[in-house]
C-alpha cells in the first residue's frame, strides 16, 4: 500500500531533533534507513503524524574500535558492519551475524540504530546487543544517558525509551582475541527473518573450562533474551558434547514461544535445541 | 516539498509530498517507468534502483530523501539501443520470461558485480534471494551474472 501522509523534518543536529520529537508529543517518529518504519507505515501499523529523518545529523555514521570497545553511530549501515576489516578483528561474531539480516539492497540502508529503535524480536542485531552487554547511548530532552540493551527492549516492537529519546550509539564491551563464539540461524530463505537464531560465546578459564559463557536467544521469544540456565550448564564445564547436549536441552526449556503462520511454539523450541548444539560444536573449530 | 537529484546522469527537481516513495516519483513524476513497483514494502526487489552506487529499494525510499543523490534506473544502464554487457548476458542466457521482475534484478546485479566482480555463485545466488522471480527458476539468471563478471572485472559501464 502507499504510504499514510505525514510531514516530513530533516534536523541537522541531535538537539533540534529531539526538539521535534519532544514537540510531537508521541506523534512524531525517527526516520533512520526507513527498512523496517516505512513498511510498518505501508501496512497501517504506524501512522505518525511527523518523521524527522536523522540523515543530516553529522557524526552518526562513525566506526569506532579501540581498548574500550567498539563504539557504533547509530546509522552505521549494515553494509558498513559488513565492509568493516576493523570489525572483523574486533567483534567478529558482529559481521558473522549481520550476514543474515534481511537482502542486498536493504543492507545498504538499514541501521543499528533503526534496528534497536525497530525492536522486532526476530531481528538479529537486538539479540547481538544483548547478548554481548552492550550499552545504548540515548539522549533526550534530560540530556544523555546510557542504559544496558537488555533493559531497552520490553516486548515485540517495544521499548523503555521515551517519546523523544534518541538512540545515538551502541558501544560493545570488549572482546578478547581468543574467546570462542558462534551464530546459528534458520530462516526459510536467506534474508528472511529468523524462525529461531542463537548467538553464544565463552572464554577458557586456566584449565580450559569454559568461563564467562553468554547464550543469546532470537526469535523464540516475545524479546531478545539471554538465557540463565543454558550458560550455568557451561560454565566450569570442559567444551564438550555432554555439556553442550546439556545447554541446548536447558535452551529448549527456558524459552516458550509464540506460534503463527511460520512456524508452531513446539517446532521454533526444537530449532533453539538444535541451533545451540550446532553453535556450541562450532566454537570448537 | 522539493527534492533535488540526479537521475541517469541528467539533473532534476520535483515538487512532492512527504509520503511518496523514491520508486512512484521515478514512474508517475519522471515518466522513468522502467522501475516497477510490486509489493511496496521491501520483500520483492522489483523497485530496486542504484542510489549513490547502492542497490536501494525504490518502495523503502522517500523521494524526498534522495535529495541530493546520484540515481541510476533500468533506463540507465544500457546506452541507447546498447545494451550493457549484463543485459546482453541475460538476453543470450534468457534469464527472463515475463520480465516483470528483470529491471530490480539488472540493477541490484549492476551494483553488486561492480562492487564485488570475483563473486562466487552462492554470494550471487544469495544477493538474489531478495529479488523473486517467478519464471526463470534462477537458473539462466545465476548463468548471465557468471558470464557477465568478466565484464565487470575489466572495469565495465559504472554509468
Amino acid at each position: 500500500m502507499k504510504l499514510p501522509p505525514f510531514d516530513y523534518a530533516s534536523p541537522t543536529s541531535i538537539t533540534d531533533a529531539v526538539a521535534l520529537l519532544a514537540a510531537g508529543k508521541g506523534e512524531a517518529r525517527l526516520l533512520a534507513g526507513g527498512q523496517s518504519l516505512l513498511p510498518v507505515m505501508a501496512f497501517r501499523l504506524a501512522n505518525p503524524a511527523l518523521l524527522i529523518d536523522m540523515r543530516k545529523i553529522p557524526d552518526l555514521q562513525t566506526i569506532a574500535v579501540d581498548d574500550r570497545g567498539v563504539r557504533l553511530g547509530a546509522l552505521v549501515r549494515w553494509c558498513d558492519i559488513a565492509n568493516s576489516p576493523a570489525l572483523k578483528k574486533a567483534l567478529p561474531l558482529l559481521p558473522n551475524a549481520i550476514e543474515h539480516v534481511a537482502h542486498y539492497a536493504i543492507q545498504t540502508r538499514g541501521t543499528v540504530g533503526g534496528s534497536l529503535g525497530h525492536a522486532d524480536p526476530a531481528a538479529e542485531f537486538p539479540g547481538l546487543a544483548v547478548t554481548c552487554d552492550a550499552m545504548i547511548e540515548i539522549e533526550g530532552s534530560a540530556g544523555r544517558r546510557e542504559m544496558p540493551a537488555n533493559t531497552l527492549f520490553t516486548g515485540p516492537l517495544q521499548t523503555s525509551l521515551g517519546h523523544d529519546d534518541i538512540i545515538v550509539a551502541i558501544r560493545f564491551p570488549p572482546w578478547p582475541a581468543d574467546r570462542k563464539w558462534a551464530f546459528e540461524e534458520f530462516s526459510r530463505r536467506h534474508g528472511d527473518f529468523a524462525l529461531a537464531a542463537i548467538a553464544v560465546f565463552y572464554d577458557l578459564d586456566d584449565s580450559g573450562r569454559i568461563a564467562n559463557a553468554h547464550v543469546g536467544v532470537i526469535a523464540a521469544t516475545d524479546k531478545p533474551t539471554r538465557l540463565p540456565t543454558a550458560e550455568a550448564a557451561l560454565n566450569g564445564q570442559m567444551p564438550n558434547s555432554e555439556c553442550f547436549i546439556a545447554a541446548s536441552e536447558a535452551a529448549a526449556q527456558a524459552c516458550n514461544p509464540s506460534a503463527d503462520i511460520h512456524a508452531s511454539a513446539d517446532y521454533r523450541r526444537s530449532l533453539v535445541r538444535t541451533l545451540l548444539t550446532r553453535a556450541l560444536r562450532k566454537t570448537l573449530n | 516539498m522539493r527534492t533535488t537529484f540526479h537521475v541517469n546522469q541528467r539533473a532534476v527537481s520535483v515538487d512532492v509530498s512527504p509520503r511518496m516513495t523514491l520508486g512512484d516519483c521515478l514512474r508517475h513524476e519522471l515518466k522513468l517507468t522502467g522501475t516497477h513497483i510490486a509489493c511496496e514494502h521491501g520483500v520483492c526487489g522489483a523497485c530496486t534502483v542504484i542510489v549513490d552506487g547502492e542497490a536501494v529499494r525504490s518502495c523503502l525510499t522517500l523521494a524526498v530523501q534522495a535529495d541530493g543523490t546520484y540515481i541510476t534506473t533500468i533506463e540507465g544502464l544500457s546506452d541507447g539501443e546498447a545494451l550493457s554487457p549484463l543485459q546482453l548476458a541475460f538476453r543470450k542466457h534468457h534469464a527472463l520470461q515475463c520480465g516483470f521482475c528483470t529491471p530490480g534484478i539488472l540493477t541490484t546485479l549492476h551494483a553488486f558485480l561492480t562492487h564485488n566482480p570475483d563473486a562466487d555463485e552462492n554470494a550471487i545466488r544469495n544477493v538474489l534471494s531478495g529479488n523473486l522471480c517467478r519464471c526463470t527458476g534462477y537458473v539462466s539468471i545465476i548463468a548471465a551474472a557468471m558470464e557477465a563478471r568478466s565484464a565487470y572485472r575489466a572495469g565495465a559501464i559504472a554509468r
